[in-house]
């Protein structure tokens, strides 16, 4: 079948050979499960538990508060050990609930009759979602409910399954789609119940040929569902990139995806919706992979979502002493961490550990204009202007030069001969736009 | 440090892998050829100007960055590239404290004072070589007398209304500056930094377009064009156009980034490289044109900035 693309963009060497055929593995959690508070993009949640309560898996930990929020389960049985501040993946403390793992996995009992979704209204579909605390788990963990909750009177006719997974070494979603299409697809039924006009299209990249077979089996026979090979290429599971080559379909920072009429989903999530919905199963585990050259035994693990970093390295044969690097997420967009305390997320996609540091081998020289920046950017924006722009805290040019719909991809910082940190500048500028720093003080109003 | 700490650093977390420093070893490879053939054709006073030149260009910025206690960076290659830039423009003929000036006035003058790599607002070579052949014009254009052939350069025969053999001109087979007599091999040099993604074709290739397009429009103009086939071959392979529209035009400092930009310095180039063919005094024009070029490309790129993603449907469908 042809294969869509976007225009631009980078080919990373994609590395993925390791863990790709790697069976899911299922791990338990180690003595210490740790779950953060925050998520989504909402408030963080509300404990429901204090210290010394003792807790059932799937048990809520801590209640939305508001749309955006997303509640917290356990994914483990214990008891509470602490409510407290403990660093997170970006360093920054965050409130976290701690249970002490007794190792008995002792199941709560609060879960719902199976239920058909055909007899439940859109509200009632998207409620179970939300209770559910599914989060887009690609890594960016917009709220699944958010997302399936358009804009009055939009109209939706695309339900885009995200499954490129573009990122290098990541082979998680490549796996569930190998191995549970049918809860994929299970997933986009029950999505497309809620946009009764709309086609479901699960995108993968064509350098999971195996993935798009078991897809294509899965999708036989049913109704409004096709898969769609992309073009390998980073970003290609980019929002934005992927509507753009599902659909023909632009989107740019000041609309929303449903604005052109798409809803766009993590497979991932969209496998944890059928569970959400039929069954009411928060999500409590999640799958990633574990990889790098810092990595004895790469893999791909079913993981309980509180699970320790150090946990799940050992689960995988340990980490090499030369270690230099431990990436949560992908090597493009995901956050290098400090210490391996911090927990597995509804986003953790991936746990990387390597031995060299690309990023240290050289330092920044000066810019020699080469341009190849721009031609990998995208979003056709101009990131080594935006760079200097951001660096001379000029933020009225880095908004005048459309700074704003950088989408924080890393394709201009990979290709930079003279190794700038340009991803970080457009991080700087970014946010002192939306801190409003590009207006003069006396024309700026609060709020 | 009680024990190895970890490295954080903002995402991405890998890289393409290519330097500063390999992309300016993929330019002295591509030089190879071109000048591996001057050395050829005219000799090994050739190879003393390509000598001096880059040995001048690297031993200037060394100094300048030791004695003003700047980081050294001569490493990177961007010096020994202008040398070799540099020695490709002079015929083989020049005293050797030709390359010595020039190289000097390249690096210090045009690359240094303003900053270094990445901030100078011309190709240091190309502006050494104008300064080169303003004050010594006689002997910057005494061109080596080689057996049976004329001495004069393709171009001068043209601008004398002589006729040019295409054939020789290609293979470069007649007198001329070090790098650019072989259309051959430019070609092959400029076909290596094509396969190695280091230049833009777009520059180069409007460069090409245009300076024919112009001279043809001039033409029709009543300016003295011959409206053949031969003329407008000896115009494209004649003088230092294939050495400039590959090697110099695409120069990564002096050219705009905007891809609409690289478009719009291509046809200005070719402009004012006809301008100065055609109706100029000289016979010569490429060296003008680019560094004249390269100081508007700030002006280019204030106006080029494209459009992002998605912004231009998202007006018209509102």
């Amino acid at each position: 079948m042809r294969t869509v693309t976007f225009h631009r963009g980078i080919h990373p060497q994609t590395n993925k050979a390791r863990t790709a055929s790697c069976p899911i593995r299922k791990i338990s959690c180690g003595t210490l499960a740790i779950y953060p508070l925050a998520g989504g993009m909402g408030a963080p949640a509300e404990p429901v538990v204090a210290k010394g309560d003792s807790v059932k898996v799937g048990q809520m930990l801590a209640q939305a508060k508001g749309f955006f929020s997303l509640p917290v389960y356990s994914g483990v049985s214990g008891t509470v050990k602490a409510v407290e501040y403990r660093p997170g993946h970006n360093g920054l403390n965050t409130m976290c609930v701690v249970v002490e793992n007794d190792g008995q996995d002792t199941m709560a009992e609060t879960w719902d009759e199976p239920r058909d979704p055909a007899s439940m209204t859109p509200e009632e579909i998207r409620a179970a979602i939300q209770k559910a605390g599914i989060a887009g788990m690609g890594g960016a963990g917009f709220p699944m409910h958010v997302k399936l909750t358009p804009p009055e009177g939009s109209k939706i006719d695309y339900v885009i399954l995200n499954g490129a997974e573009c990122e290098p070494y990541l082979t998680a979603d490549a796996r569930l789609m190998v191995e549970r299409p049918e809860d994929i697809v299970q997933g986009l039924e029950i999505l497309l119940l809620l946009f009764p006009e709309a086609e479901g299209v699960i995108a993968v990249e064509d350098n999971k040929p195996e993935a798009i077979a078991a897809l294509n089996r899965a999708v036989e026979g049913k109704n409004r569902m096709r898969v769609q090979p992309l073009k390998t290429k980073y970003p290609q599971g980019g929002e934005r990139m992927l509507i753009h080559a599902v659909t023909g379909r632009d989107v740019d920072s000041s609309r929303l995806p449903a604005h052109v009429g798409c809803v766009v989903s993590n497979v991932a999530s969209t496998a944890a919706v059928g569970d959400a919905v039929l069954y009411g199963k928060p999500v409590i585990e999640r799958v990633m992979t574990v990889s790098g050259d810092g990595i004895e035994r790469p893999d791909n693990l079913l993981v309980p979502v509180g699970t320790q970093f150090k946990d799940v390295i050992a689960a995988c044969g340990g980490a090499k002493e030369t270690t230099k690097k431990y990436i949560s997420g992908g090597p493009m967009m995901g956050t290098a961490v400090f210490d391996l305390e911090v927990p597995v997320m509804r986003t953790s996609s991936g746990l990387l550990a390597f031995t060299e540091d690309p990023v240290a081998k050289h330092a920044p020289s000066p810019c020699i204009r080469c341009g190849k920046c721009v031609a990998a950017c995208p979003e056709g924006l101009l990131p080594q202007q935006l760079a200097v722009a951001a660096t001379h805290m000029d933020y009225a040019r880095f908004a005048e030069l459309h700074g704003m719909e950088c989408i924080l991809c890393g394709s201009c910082a990979y290709v930079c001969p003279a190794y700038r940190p340009l991803t970080q500048c457009m991080m700087d500028g970014r946010q002192a736009v939306r801190e409003k720093r590009h207006i003069p003080a006396k024309e700026r109003k609060e709020g | 440090m009680e024990k190895n700490m970890l490295h954080v650093s903002v995402s991405p977390h890998i890289r393409a892998g290519e330097t500063t420093q390999s992309v300016m070893r993929d330019v002295c490879i591509a030089l190879i050829p071109p000048l591996g053939f001057g050395v050829y054709w005219f000799g090994l006073s050739a190879l003393m100007v390509i000598a001096v030149s880059a040995a001048t260009c690297v031993l200037t910025e060394w100094l300048y960055q030791k004695l003003m206690g700047l980081p050294i960076t001569v490493t990177d290659g961007s010096a020994l590239v202008t040398g070799l830039i540099l020695a490709m423009n002079l015929p083989s003929t020049v005293p050797f404290w030709f390359p010595l000036i020039g190289g000097v006035f390249a690096i210090l003058v045009v690359k240094q004072l303003f900053g270094g790599l990445g901030q100078n607002f011309m190709n240091p070579a190309l502006a050494a070589r104008c300064f080169l052949l303003l004050s010594f014009s006689a002997r910057m254009t005494a061109f080596p007398v080689l057996d049976g052939i004329s001495t004069a350069t393709p171009m001068a025969e043209l601008k004398n209304g002589g006729l040019v053999d295409v054939k020789a001109l290609f293979l470069g087979q007649h007198s001329g500056c070090i790098g650019e007599v072989s259309i051959l091999a430019l070609l092959i040099g400029a076909a290596y930094l094509i396969l190695r993604r280091t230049i833009d074709l777009r520059i180069s290739l409007t460069y090409l377009a245009s300076t024919m397009g112009w001279i043809f429009l001039f033409g029709l103009l009543g300016a003295p064009v011959e409206m053949n086939l031969s003329f407008f071959a000896a115009h494209l392979f004649g003088g230092g156009l294939v050495a400039g529209a590959f090697f110099m035009a695409t120069d990564y400092v002096t050219a705009p980034i905007t891809p609409a930009g690289r478009y719009i310095y291509g046809v200005l180039l070719g402009l004012l490289t006809a301008l100065f063919r055609i109706l100029g005094p000289s016979a010569e024009g490429v060296s003008y044109a680019i560094i004249i070029g390269n100081t508007l490309v700030p002006l280019i790129e204030r106006f080029t900035v494209p459009k992002p993603f998605g912004k231009q449907k998202a007006r018209a469908e509102k």
